[in-house]
């Protein structure tokens, strides 16, 4: 392939190294601080969300141990709202990994997905395309805890 | 914070973090060391996508510690049924009701 | 092929160079017609649109449709403006981003009329032009339809990620343009801006691997057909009003201008149609891209302008990216192709 390529470039002088060169001076680079700073501040909205609505989950009589579940949905049903009406993805712009990384991101990956492939239909749309960016969580989730609890199990 | 330097800094995408973050929340679960990170942190270790992966981790350790070897793989999905399940049926109704806006 | 197999090889009469055309009869823009978006609508370039859209789905059941129904305004209010009805046309050529060109496949079935389907991505339109030249130029046809267009949630959804999926744009990422062109090609006889050469592109890869890059994908590919352009034939350039490349955005802009200047080439009279469409506070990052940027901005403001003889000589370098969502995620880079076409009046 770079063979191929080089036949053509060479005639421009350009060489990867020139290009790279090039990429480090004049390619814009990503505000760093700002999202950092936005991504801490997101994802620390988003979890002190959460602790409220687990803390509302435990006033309201949810034992400690189950309280996480009812919580996880509930972020879960904010994250697709906010989806389906179309604001997720503007706040998303600014927020970046804040919402991206927590359950949100998953929330979002899956509806936004089965929205946009509602065109496509029910079932060979939404069903079938619903879980193409989340899928590989899923996976590899699973394979690592296969493979964790394969050992536990093993080991002493 | 970590996911937004590896966002900006690495070509990753993001499927390709967040699995990474899985992966690391399933390691660290086997290792037992993420409940002690939910005692500390809370709905701050609870709600990130590596909580997902230890539920998954522990869901399984749990299960073959009560039931031997196949537990593994019938306890999987114990902790973490209610994510899974709410985003989908969440997902298909906002489907129904909305379209995407662009 | 080197210099000494190319010369052995004699050329068609109106080959040039290694890659240009020179047009004898000089095929006329008789007419053009273009169809915005809504936030293109609420660009700086308004007022040269033919019809503003004020939503992205003109009441269509899908995106693919609303891009669909673009494209056919586009080439009956073209096709309007050259007096002309569809029974007068001998070809429509057009292309776009969809997958299997299938926008263009449906407007052409509601035109009923001999119908190439071409893809150069985002230049597609010069390619259309170039070979509608030709073909006018061979006495193959008197009337000739070409069309474009690009739609930003349809490329989006096929091309990257749903439209409703939080992710943040890095900052020399363009935006595809919502948006359809169409001209209406006639013989020289005509009065209006003719086309007088056609430079080909090549492929040239420069071995970009993020989609979100198309910028640094397709500028060398620009530079390679500018270059070739001038070489091909011996002209300066200062030759022309102005030299338009169709969407590298602020980035490929800037990487073009950069590996000409290293090959002597100093382009004092260049910009860019991806960033002109947008204002700045509409947040674009690099700027416009897609098959309807060079459309809308050419098709839209340069033939007015040339109308006018506010421009007299301008040189027009389409540049497409053509990227593969499969080989793309095999790990392979996005290979770049520009094509020139060169106009006066």
């Amino acid at each position: 392939m770079s063979q191929e390529k080089s036949d053509h470039n060479e005639e421009l002088l350009l060489d990867e190294k020139w290009l790279n060169d090039w990429n480090k001076q004049k390619k814009p680079r990503p505000p760093l601080f700002k999202n950092v700073v936005s991504a801490f501040l997101a994802g620390g909205t988003v979890c002190l969300l959460g602790q409220l609505i687990l803390n509302l989950f435990l006033y309201l009589g949810v034992p400690e141990k189950q309280a996480g579940n009812p919580t996880v949905a509930t972020v879960i049903f904010i994250a697709a709202i906010l989806t389906g009406l179309g604001v997720f993805d503007k706040i998303s712009r600014i927020a970046g990994a804040g919402l991206a990384v927590p359950v949100t991101g998953f929330a979002n990956s899956v509806t936004s997905m089965a929205i946009e492939f509602k065109r496509e239909g029910l079932v060979l749309g939404t069903g079938s395309k619903m879980f193409g960016l989340a899928g590989s969580v899923i996976v590899f989730g699973v394979v690592t805890a296969f493979i964790v609890g394969l050992i536990s199990a093993i080991a002493p | 914070m970590v996911g937004q330097l590896l966002f900006d800094l690495t070509p990753l995408t993001p499927g390709h973090i967040l699995s990474g973050f899985t992966v690391a929340g399933g390691i660290l679960g086997g290792l037992g060391v993420y409940d002690k990170l939910i005692e500390f942190a809370g709905a701050g270790a609870l709600l990130p996508i590596s909580s997902f992966g230890n539920s998954l981790a522990k869901g399984a350790m749990s299960e073959a510690a009560r039931s031997g070897i196949l537990g593994v793989l019938t306890g999987m999905f114990e902790l973490t049924s209610t994510g899974i399940t709410a985003a989908i049926i969440f997902a298909f109704f906002m489907a129904l009701v909305f379209n995407p806006k662009g | 092929m080197t210099e000494a197999v190319a010369e052995k090889i004699k050329p068609a009469g109106k080959k040039i160079g290694r890659q240009s055309l020179m047009m004898e009869k000089k095929a006329v823009l008789l007419s053009t017609a273009t169809v915005a978006g809504p936030k293109e609508s609420a660009g700086p370039l308004a007022r040269y649109y033919d019809r503003l859209c004020t939503d992205n789905l003109l009441n269509e059941k899908s995106f693919e449709r609303a891009e669909c129904h673009m494209l056919e305004e586009a080439c009956f209010l073209s096709l309007g403006k050259a007096g002309l009805t569809p029974d007068e046309i001998d070809l429509f050529i057009a292309g776009d981003l969809l997958n299997q060109i299938i926008s263009s496949s449906f407007c052409a079935r509601k035109l009923a009329l001999p119908f190439f389907g071409i893809y150069g991505a985002c230049s597609s339109l010069v390619e259309g032009l170039s070979i509608g030249a030709m073909l006018l130029e061979g006495n193959f046809a008197e009337h000739i339809l070409i069309g474009t267009s690009s739609h930003n949630c349809s490329s989006e959804r096929q091309y990257r990620y749903p439209t409703e999926y939080g992710y943040q744009r890095p900052g020399y990422s363009q935006q595809t343009v919502t948006g359809a062109g169409a001209v209406v090609l006639g013989p020289s006889f005509h009065e209006g801006p003719r086309i007088e050469s056609i430079t080909i592109g090549k492929i040239v890869d420069p071995g970009i691997k993020d989609p979100y890059n198309m910028g640094m994908a397709m500028a060398p590919a620009a530079a390679d057909t500018i270059y070739r352009h001038f070489t091909d034939l011996k002209r300066d350039p200062e030759y022309y009003d102005l030299i338009l490349s169709g969407d590298l955005g602020e980035v490929g802009k800037q990487l073009n201008e950069d590996i000409l200047e290293r090959k002597g080439l100093k382009l004092n009279n260049y910009t860019d149609c991806g960033v002109q469409i947008y204002y700045p506070h509409q947040k674009v990052n690099s700027g416009a891209s897609g098959c309807a940027c060079c459309a809308l901005v050419f098709l839209g403001k340069i033939y007015s302008q040339m109308m006018q003889q506010e421009l007299r000589k301008v040189l027009l370098v389409a540049t497409g990216a053509l990227h593969s969502t499969t080989t793309f995620q095999q790990g392979e880079s996005i290979p770049g192709i520009a094509h020139a076409i060169s106009l006066e009046i």
